[in-house]
């Protein structure tokens, strides 16, 4: 696979001198749907107004397909389709006419019939007539995503397309990302939801800080930080855990007579032949036994709390 | 250099498409208060006051009237054009374009200055139900409106990039245009002032553009209208330095 926007060494640092962007280094392939996750203030944001042209970068450089952004603007941001986070949109103008103006905007010579099929597809064809004022807010984000894809872009940008939208919307948001990926589309969004990220992207890069503080393919990522925990319900009353068991990463829950063994699926023996030979050793009976995998949730939460730690 | 032309043709199309739809506020209002200045000025104190240099006071006012509405909508229409959508945030979509600045601001400047245009249009005709219009030199006449609505729009473009607030939009109209507008001889020859103030009003500006329109008509004025025209030409050349020094450093456009 290709790189289709090559990010080196990109920093930001605001007029107040906050620096938003620490040396961001990130290469993202042709095609794939990328998930930036980070915490409010993370940078996610900027990174992306920086790429898309409205946010000046203080240094690195960014190239869309080879394209530098600031030298060759014209040509990277042609490939270019970005819907913001905000429902930034004009009042007064009709649905028809707003798409018409950013398809506009990037040169391209009219195209109704395209336009149409695009509304179409985002179940807005038959409010094209109607003052942008007056639709409901996930309406609004779907016009947003109309225009974003006015022009044809090979790139979009998804500025937290899901916040604020119901879950009906949310599967229909994710179902307009899928079918744009089917269609060749590189796809970035940044989210807060770890769901959407574990249902949805090939890639996840994790932002807190303004620091990129690890991109891995979603599979990869889970297994390499994916936690898994065995429950073992024990039958007999117990009020510690016995000497023989000592050696496991073990925690008893007394009230519920539950050990709990938390062991890295990375490595390669989990030890659980030799826990469970012990057990019956110790001459204690199962009566329930439980695997649970941590979520990207929990992976997120450990990365980002050691980061703070570590600023501490 | 290529130019995104497509991309201007449509910031000025929904500009004015824009204004089509507020169309008998953007023209009746200026027209009603033109007409109640001529009602006023021109038939009910006007024919208390001698004719100025051998015109009728209430033809004598109808340059100055027509500036008057020129200025102030050049300026709010071109200021409130750019500043919208910069206060909506809809400005992203510009700005992640591929457009120059250059071509933003002849898409917005443009449209603001052909609405002057039409406006300043309307008047005249409006001022023709009034007084016997006559146009002693209408090229210039029409050079003067031009030049005047491209200038002043250009000027709104530059108040509506530094504006941060409603307040700011309205408040150079208010505070600086309004009364250099009427202390700049539109409703009077600065003949009939005294010496000091008629030398104070040679440091309006207003006073050259007001004086040259004048002359294209009756060929009267108080400067020389080559001055005039020099004047009106270095306003335009400064309002272009400072936007380009605007679109340099991305002012108030980009962080
Ligand atoms: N225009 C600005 N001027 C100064 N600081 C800014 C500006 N915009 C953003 N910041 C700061 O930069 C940091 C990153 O903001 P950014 O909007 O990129 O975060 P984000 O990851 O998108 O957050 P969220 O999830 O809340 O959208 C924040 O601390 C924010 O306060
Ligand atoms: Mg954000």
């Amino acid at each position: 696979m290709n790189s289709i926007i090559s990010i080196k060494n990109l920093s930001k640092v605001y007029n107040g001198g906050f620096e938003a962007l620490k040396s961001i280094n990130l290469d993202i392939e042709e095609g794939e749907i990328i998930a930036l996750l980070g915490p409010n203030g993370a940078g996610k944001t900027t990174l992306i107004s920086t790429i898309c042209g409205i946010v000046s970068p203080t240094g690195g450089s960014v190239s869309v397909n080879g394209y530098d952004i600031i030298k060759n603007f014209r040509e990277s941001r042609q490939l270019i389709g970005l819907v913001p986070q905000e429902l930034t949109l004009g009042a007064f103008e009709t649905v028809w006419n707003t798409i018409q103006f950013s398809r506009g905007l990037f040169g391209k010579k009219r195209d109704d019939a395209y336009l149409e099929q695009l509304l179409k597809d985002l179940s807005l064809w038959d409010k094209k007539d109607n003052e942008l004022r007056m639709l409901s807010g996930g309406m609004k984000r779907r016009v947003l995503i109309a225009k974003a894809l006015s022009h044809q872009p090979k790139i979009i940008f998804l500025d937290e397309p899901t916040a604020g939208v119901d879950v009906e919307l949310r599967k229909d948001m994710w179902n307009i990302v899928r079918k744009l990926r089917e269609s060749g589309v590189t796809i970035i969004l940044t989210t807060h939801y770890i769901e959407e990220a574990e249902e949805i992207a090939d890639r996840i890069g994790v932002i807190s800080g303004g620091e990129l503080l690890l991109v891995e393919d979603k599979q990869v990522l889970m297994q390499k930080l994916g936690k898994k925990q065995l429950v073992l319900e024990i039958k007999e009353t117990i009020d510690s855990i016995p000497e023989s068991l000592k050696l496991y990463d073990l925690s008893l829950d007394k009230n519920t007579n539950k050990l709990t063994y938390t062991y890295d699926t990375g490595g390669d023996s989990t030890g659980i032949t030799r826990l469970l030979q012990k057990i019956q050793g110790e001459g204690l009976q199962l009566k329930e036994l439980q695997t649970t995998q941590s979520s990207l949730e929990d992976i997120f939460v450990t990365l980002v709390h050691e980061k703070k730690e570590d600023e501490a | 250099m290529s130019l995104n032309i497509q991309a201007i043709k449509v910031i000025y199309k929904y500009e004015m498409l824009r204004s089509w739809k507020t169309l008998f506020q953007s023209l009746a209002s200026p027209v009603i208060s033109t007409a109640l200045y001529f009602v006023v000025f021109g038939s009910a104190i006007g024919s208390r006051i001698d004719s100025i240099e051998g015109v009728s006071y209430g033809l004598f006012i109808v340059p100055g009237l027509t500036m008057l509405s020129l200025l102030t909508q050049s300026i709010s229409n071109a200021s409130f054009g750019i500043f919208f959508p910069k206060f909506t945030g809809s400005i992203y979509e510009v700005l992640s374009a591929p457009v120059s600045f250059f071509e933003i601001m002849v898409g917005y400047v443009g449209a603001a200055a052909s609405k002057s245009f039409i406006l300043g249009i309307v008047i005249l005709i409006t001022a023709s139900f009034f007084v016997e219009l006559r146009i002693a030199h209408p090229i210039w006449m029409v050079s003067f409106l031009i030049l005047t609505c491209v200038s002043f729009s250009l000027f709104g473009f530059i108040i509506g990039l530094w504006a941060t607030n409603f307040e700011k939009l309205q408040v150079i109209p208010l505070l600086v245009i309004t009364p250099l507008v009427f202390l700049g001889g539109s409703f009077y020859s600065v003949s009939m002032l005294p010496p000091f103030w008629q030398t104070v009003t040679l440091f309006n500006p207003v006073l050259y553009l007001v004086s040259g329109f004048r002359w294209s008509f009756f060929e009267v004025s108080d400067v020389n209208v080559g001055l005039s025209l020099a004047m009106v030409v270095v306003f335009l050349l400064c309002c272009l330095a400072v936007v380009s020094w605007m679109f340099k450093t991305g002012y108030r456009l980009k962080e």
